[in-house]
């Protein structure tokens, strides 16, 4: 792996997750941001605002009287040309989904925080995927991050890609609760320059809501319409690839981070017989999980997914065709579904079902409702992913440390 | 301060903490807890996490720190928890991270001693002893102006040697809102360079506070105050309040009921699995000889606390009683209920003193006056009043 050296200068910083963001949106010059307070997203509230208070961002900040509101206004901003920032958290962010929902027909690059929480009930606060999967079909981007540093670089990233001229679509943030959001790393920030030579402005070009620049959005589509509106959507979310590969070649250029991959990371894997798979903070365990088993001789790796829609399906079936199994580690649910698996893993064999080496796949679901995933659940299944990749009788789906 | 001068030598007026020397176990990843009341002291133990991480810097070590998740520090007075990790590279620092909490603490600091007696967070796992996941050899560190002996009869033993230091002060509101640093940040990362120097040496958090902009010569002061005021006793294997803390068993989910039922209370009854009184930093004494029993208690106790007796008294069951001093408000009869810091009935517990009422009216006379006389607390008066800008209800002069 070459890392360049990164431009500019970069200051060393102790934030949690949602500071992190705070400090990308700031260095994103962020317009408009909308507000209305549930854990675990309120964090960045409170850090977006003092940074306004502090005289260090210059943007308009609205607290609106519910969720709803606070996608709409964000929404709309974003159509008379404001960069905005927004976000929220499990059922706080179902309670915005018909704003939600419309948001990419508009074609309109909303950049959302969605600080991962279970949806509810009973008062249930600790991290779950489901909430941003909600939006996966709808033409949301959804980048999981791993850390802190990882929520300042996505933000970044976010702007970049979904402001794109041949993108204009939203992009979502997965943060896992607790874990990210609530702890506090030493990250690093780059200087205002490089920033701006990395995410160019806000531009909507001729779609830009302005009395100099008569259109209407979104008049009433009837069956004439919509599909051919889908279609440009669907064209949209086909160019996202390329446009991520540019802008991962650039970030890691400027600011020296990223790694090889811009869809996933690879941890261990080089001679790998078997890996687990998974998205956001579950990586830190399992990296340590890989290192202690590599200790004791064995040949597992681990694969972090980053951009979860557009899904890297190609990309994914050379890179796991190397392996015999592939354990995928869900922390999300999806009853009724194939083999009664997690999200991820029904995406994931779907991706695997033409490629000319397909691994075996198992699934894991686990670390539901906020519960800790330990190194040493993830030692139970990456025991069971040897299995299958041994061409032994496993359980297709296991859930990984729930009471019986 | 930012000039950036040569480090002073750090104070000598007593020898370093026995059997440690900074540079034993470097290897090792550190954790040091602080535990506080929420709300009023979340502002200090994220203040004190943030600086026991930029000291670790000071010898290139990395470091993260974590909120425990399932409390509500938004909730006033609820114990609440919040940790720091350092260790020597990101490799260590990782089996650290996606956690709740570390498993083992190095240092646990106690930012108002009335949590000695153990701590039960919003989220539901019992109440916890205060030095549960205390390493052997660990450092207990609290904010204190009562003796070790007092405090050792409401913190739990350990099967290990342990050291219990005592900064001497009380609770402070430091850095909340619009009340002024009152310095206790400093003292306490004074107190852990003194007692813990293989945490971080006093030299490496001196620089950290001159580097800051921020901060100036009495930050400095207020660091070596706390190096040189606190007070290290070595406890023994044994030493301290018997343990009777069980770990809340959670049911399977062949057990559990579907659709999120549980069980409810029947009237009248009160939830044995869930106590708030670890919430508490004073509780009411009631005088029943003054009570012209109007009820007004039992009315507005948020938490239902009162109980009604036959003689159509109104004892306080201080298994449910969070402290918050409304009881003493409302009661019309002067000094008729008097709240009275918590560490005060050390031997009561959480008993009911009716009994004692009934049968001895002048001993229970005396002993109340006797609670009184030494630990009566007015209304809003209970945390540092030297940081405290909002007094009885009324904005206090704040003139400098
Ligand atoms: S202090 Fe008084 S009002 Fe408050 S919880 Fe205790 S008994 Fe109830
Ligand atoms: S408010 Fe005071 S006087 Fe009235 S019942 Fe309660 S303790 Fe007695």
């Amino acid at each position: 792996m070459t890392i360049s050296k990164p431009l500019g200068r970069q200051t060393e910083k102790l934030t949690t997750g949602t500071q992190a963001v705070a400090q990308a949106v700031k260095l994103a010059d962020v317009d408009v941001m909308a507000a209305y307070p549930i854990r675990p997203y309120d964090g960045v509230m409170q850090a977006v605002a003092k940074l306004i208070a502090d005289g260090e961002l210059d943007a308009e900040y609205i607290v609106a009287e519910s969720e709803h509101s606070q996608f709409e206004i964000c929404k709309h901003a974003s159509a008379v040309g404001s960069r905005v920032f927004v976000g929220s958290s499990g059922v706080g962010w179902m309670y915005a989904m018909e704003s939600n929902a419309v948001t990419p027909s508009l074609r309109l690059p909303v950049v959302a925080m969605i600080g991962n929480r279970a949806l509810d009930d009973p008062g249930a606060f600790g991290v779950e995927h489901n909430d941003a999967m909600a939006v996966r079909d709808l033409g949301w981007l959804l980048f999981w991050v791993e850390d802190a540093q990882e929520c300042f670089d996505a933000t970044l990233m976010a702007y970049r890609v979904g402001e794109d001229k041949r993108v204009f679509l939203p992009v979502g943030l997965g943060v896992d609760g607790a874990f990210i959001t609530h702890s506090q790393t030493l990250i690093k920030i780059p200087d205002q320059e490089t920033v701006n030579e990395f995410l160019p402005p806000y531009d909507l070009g001729e779609r830009l809501l302005h009395p100099d620049n008569p259109i209407s959005i979104a008049p009433q589509a009837n069956e004439d319409w919509v599909m051919e509106i889908r279609k440009q959507t669907d064209d949209a979310a086909k160019r996202v690839k390329g446009v991520i590969r540019e802008a991962h070649d650039d970030f890691r250029r400027l600011f020296g981070r990223g790694g090889d991959n811009p869809f996933f990371e690879e941890y261990m894997t080089e001679d790998a017989e078997y890996v687990l798979f998974g998205m956001g903070s579950l990586g830190l365990p399992a990296k340590v999980m890989v290192r202690r088993l590599r200790d004791r001789g064995e040949k597992v790796g681990f694969v972090r997914l980053k951009w979860f829609r557009p899904f890297p399906d190609e990309e994914l079936a050379e890179v796991l065709g190397r392996f015999r199994a592939v354990g995928v580690v869900d922390r999300d649910y999806a009853y009724g579904s194939p083999q009664h698996g997690g999200v991820l893993f029904t995406d994931l064999r779907a991706a695997l079902y033409d490629a000319e080496r397909r691994p075996r796949v198992v699934n894991f679901i686990g670390g539901l409702g906020g519960r800790e995933l330990t190194p040493e659940m993830m030692d139970e299944m990456a025991y069971i992913t040897k299995r299958a990749a041994a061409g032994e009788t496993v359980p297709t789906v296991s859930w990984i440390g729930v009471r019986e | 301060m930012s000039s950036g001068t040569e480090a002073n030598t750090p104070p000598v007026a007593q020898d370093s903490a026995a059997g440690r020397s900074s540079t034993e176990v470097r290897e090792e990843a550190k954790s040091v807890e602080f535990t506080y009341r929420g709300i009023y002291q979340k502002t200090l133990a994220a203040n004190l996490c943030k600086h026991v991480v930029m000291a670790a810097r000071k010898r290139d070590w990395l470091g993260s720190t974590i909120q425990r998740y399932g409390d509500s520090p938004e909730r006033n007075g609820v114990p609440a928890k919040q940790f720091a990790v350092i260790a020597p590279d990101e490799m260590r620092l990782q089996e650290h991270m996606a956690k709740y909490e570390p498993n083992e603490l190095d240092v646990i600091t106690v930012l108002d001693d009335t949590l000695c007696d153990g701590v039960e967070s919003w989220a539901f796992y019992g109440r916890q002893p205060i030095n549960l996941r205390l390493r052997r050899g660990g450092t207990l560190l609290v904010i204190s102006n009562r003796s070790a002996e007092e405090l050792l009869k409401v913190i739990p033993r350990k099967p290990w040697d342990w050291t219990l230091a005592i900064l001497p002060g009380t609770p402070s509101l430091g850095g909340l809102w619009v009340y002024r640093d009152d310095g206790t940040d400093m003292r306490v990362l004074g107190a852990i360079a003194r007692t813990r120097p293989d945490i971080f040496e006093f030299s490496a958090v001196e620089s950290v506070v001159n580097e800051d902009e921020k901060l100036g010569e009495e930050h400095l002061a207020a660091l070596r105050d706390g190096y040189e005021e606190v007070v290290i006793h070595e406890v023994a294997a044994g030493v301290g309040k018997e343990d009777d803390y069980e770990p809340v068993r959670l049911p399977g989910y062949k057990e559990m009921r579907e659709g999120i039922i549980v069980e409810a209370r029947k009237l009248g009854e009160r939830n044995p699995d869930y106590k708030t009184s670890s919430d508490r930093t004073m509780r009411p004494v009631v005088n029943f000889d003054t009570c012209i029993k109007c009820r007004q208690c039992w009315l507005d106790c948020p938490d239902e606390c009162f109980d009604i007796t036959e003689e159509g008294f109104h004892p306080v069951n201080y298994d449910y009683c969070t402290g918050c001093g409304i009881c003493a408000q409302v009661c019309p009869v002067e000094d008729c209920i008097v709240m009275v810091n918590d560490l005060e009935f050390i031997e009561e517990g959480n008993e009911d003193v009716f009994p004692m009422w009934k049968e001895d009216k002048e001993a229970y006379h005396r002993w109340r006056e006797e609670k009184i006389a030494n630990g009566r607390i007015e209304h809003h008066d209970y945390f540092n009043a030297d940081t405290w800008a909002w007094s009885g209800g009324k904005q206090a002069d704040r003139t400098s």
